[in-house]
C-alpha cells in the first residue's frame, strides 16, 4: 500500500483527494477539479517573510503614534493619529463602530505581527518555540480581520473629501500606512504555514496520512 | 475528468480546515479533533447552511438601515448636511471627484449588494442540489470572500472625518447611527461568506458520478 510517500491533499473548495506532488521553486499547486490553490512552493519562505515582518512592525509603530492627517480651516488647526481616531468615535457614542475600528486596524495587525515573530525568530535560530499549532490557527482565524489596506484607502478617500474645503496636511503615518499596506501584501504572499508545519514534522518526526 | 474524481468524504477522510492535514476521523459523529493542530475538523462546515441563512438574513434586514439612515453629519457656519451612503456618493460625484466617487459607490454599495446576492445564489443552488455550472459558482464564492472586507472603506472614511474636523465653530463632522447599521452588514456578510461551505457545490456532482 505504501508505495507511494507523497502525503494526501484534500481540495479546500470541492474536497477532491490528490497526492501532493513536487513544486518547482514559486510554482503553486491548484486542484484539478476546481481550481483552487492548494499549496505553494516558496523558497526560502522564512527568512523573506522575517525580514518583511520586522519591517512591518516598524511601520506599524510609526503609523500609530504619530498623526495621519491634518487640517487646517482660517487658522485653526487639528490632527489626529489613528488611536485619536478610535476615541473620538467611542466618545461620540458610536462604541461598537469604534470597537470595530480599533479591532481591524490596529489590534489585528499587532496580534498577526507579534505572533509572527513569536515563531519565526526561534525558527530562524533552529528552535521551536511552544504552541505553534496554537499559534497558526489563531492567524488562520484572524487573517480576514486585519484590513489595513482599506483603511488606507479609507484615508486617501478622507483626503479627496476634505481637500475641497481645507488644507490637508499629511502626516507621518500616512507615508508609513502606505508602506505597510504594501509590506503587509507581501508578507501574506510570503508567509506560508507549510512550511512551519513541515519544520515541525521534520523536528518531532510526526506521522502523516498517506 | 477520465480518472475517477474522489472526495475526502467518500474515503472518510476528514481534511483540517486550519492546517489543511488530511486525516481520519475515530468517530465520525463525535466531535473530532485534527491530530496536528487540534483544531476541530468534520468532513462538511457543520450547519453550514443554516448558520449561513441565520446571517444573510439578518445582513438583509440590516441593509435597509444601512442605506436610509445617516452615516454622517456635516455642520460647518454655512451649512449643514446629513448624508445617507448613496447622498454621500452623490454629493463626491457633482463636487467633480468622479474617480473616488466611482471608489465609494462600488465599495459601499456594489460590493455589499453582490455578496448579498450571490450568497443567497450559492444558498440556494446548494439547496437545490444543482449541478450547474459548478466551476463558475466557485469562482463566485472565491469572489465573494475577495471583495467583502472592501466595503468597510466608508466606514475608515467616517472615523478619520469625524475624528479630523472637530473645529468646534467652524465645522463638525459626527458619525450618524446607519454607520452602526452599515458596519453590521459587514460584519455579518464576512461570517456568512466564512459559514459558507463551498464543497456543498461539488457534492451532487460527485454523488450522481459515484453511482
Amino acid at each position: 500500500m505504501n508505495v507511494d510517500p507523497k502525503p494526501l491533499v484534500a481540495c479546500r473548495e470541492c474536497d477532491l483527494i490528490l497526492r501532493e506532488i513536487e513544486l518547482l521553486p514559486g510554482g503553486i499547486a491548484c486542484c484539478r477539479c476546481c481550481g483552487a490553490h492548494l499549496y505553494r512552493n516558496s523558497p526560502d519562505s522564512l527568512d523573506r517573510t522575517l525580514a518583511l515582518v520586522l519591517t512591518a512592525s516598524m511601520l506599524l509603530i510609526i503609523a500609530n503614534v504619530y498623526p495621519i492627517l491634518g487640517i487646517e480651516i482660517q487658522g485653526v488647526r487639528n490632527a489626529t493619529n489613528l488611536y485619536g481616531a478610535v476615541c473620538a468615535l467611542w466618545d461620540q457614542n458610536m462604541r461598537s463602530i469604534s470597537l470595530v475600528v480599533f479591532i481591524t486596524t490596529i489590534l489585528i495587525p499587532v496580534i498577526e505581527l507579534s505572533m509572527m515573530l513569536y515563531l519565526l525568530l526561534p525558527l530562524r535560530m533552529r528552535r521551536v518555540p511552544a504552541g505553534v499549532p496554537l499559534i497558526l490557527r489563531i492567524l488562520q482565524c484572524i487573517k480576514p480581520w486585519g484590513m489595513v489596506e482599506v483603511f488606507m484607502l479609507g484615508v486617501l478617500v478622507s483626503l479627496v473629501k476634505l481637500a475641497g474645503s481645507a488644507s490637508v496636511i499629511p502626516g507621518a503615518a500616512l507615508w508609513s500606512f502606505g508602506g505597510l499596506t504594501l509590506i503587509l501584501a507581501a508578507v501574506a504572499a510570503s508567509f506560508n504555514s507549510r512550511d512551519i508545519w513541515a519544520h515541525l514534522e521534520i523536528k518531532s518526526g510526526g506521522e502523516e496520512l498517506r | 475528468m477520465s480518472r475517477p474524481m474522489l472526495t475526502a468524504a467518500a474515503l472518510g477522510l476528514c481534511s483540517c480546515q486550519a492546517c489543511g492535514l488530511v486525516s481520519r476521523p475515530a468517530d465520525i459523529h463525535e466531535t473530532a479533533r485534527c491530530p496536528r493542530c487540534n483544531a476541530r475538523v468534520s468532513i462538511r462546515k457543520p450547519d453550514s447552511i443554516r448558520r449561513c441563512w441565520a446571517l444573510v438574513i439578518a445582513a438583509y434586514i440590516l441593509y435597509l438601515p444601512a442605506n436610509l439612515l445617516t452615516i454622517m453629519e456635516t455642520g460647518s457656519l454655512i451649512d449643514y448636511r446629513q448624508d445617507t451612503i448613496m447622498s454621500g456618493v452623490v454629493h463626491l460625484w457633482k463636487s467633480g471627484s468622479w474617480g473616488i466617487s466611482a471608489i465609494v459607490f462600488i465599495a459601499s454599495i456594489v460590493v455589499p449588494l453582490f455578496k448579498l446576492m450571490a450568497l443567497t445564489f450559492l444558498l440556494v443552488t446548494v439547496q437545490l442540489r444543482t449541478t450547474w455550472w459548478p466551476v463558475q459558482r466557485a469562482k463566485l464564492y472565491r469572489m465573494v470572500e475577495l471583495v467583502g472586507r472592501w466595503s468597510m472603506l466608508d466606514i475608515y472614511v467616517v472615523t478619520i472625518l469625524a475624528a479630523l474636523v472637530q473645529m468646534s465653530s467652524l465645522a463638525t463632522v459626527r458619525a450618524g447611527s446607519g454607520a452602526i447599521a452599515f458596519g453590521s452588514v459587514v460584519v455579518l456578510t464576512m461570517f456568512a461568506a466564512m459559514e459558507f461551505d463551498p464543497r456543498l457545490i461539488w457534492d451532487p456532482l460527485r454523488k450522481e458520478s459515484d453511482i
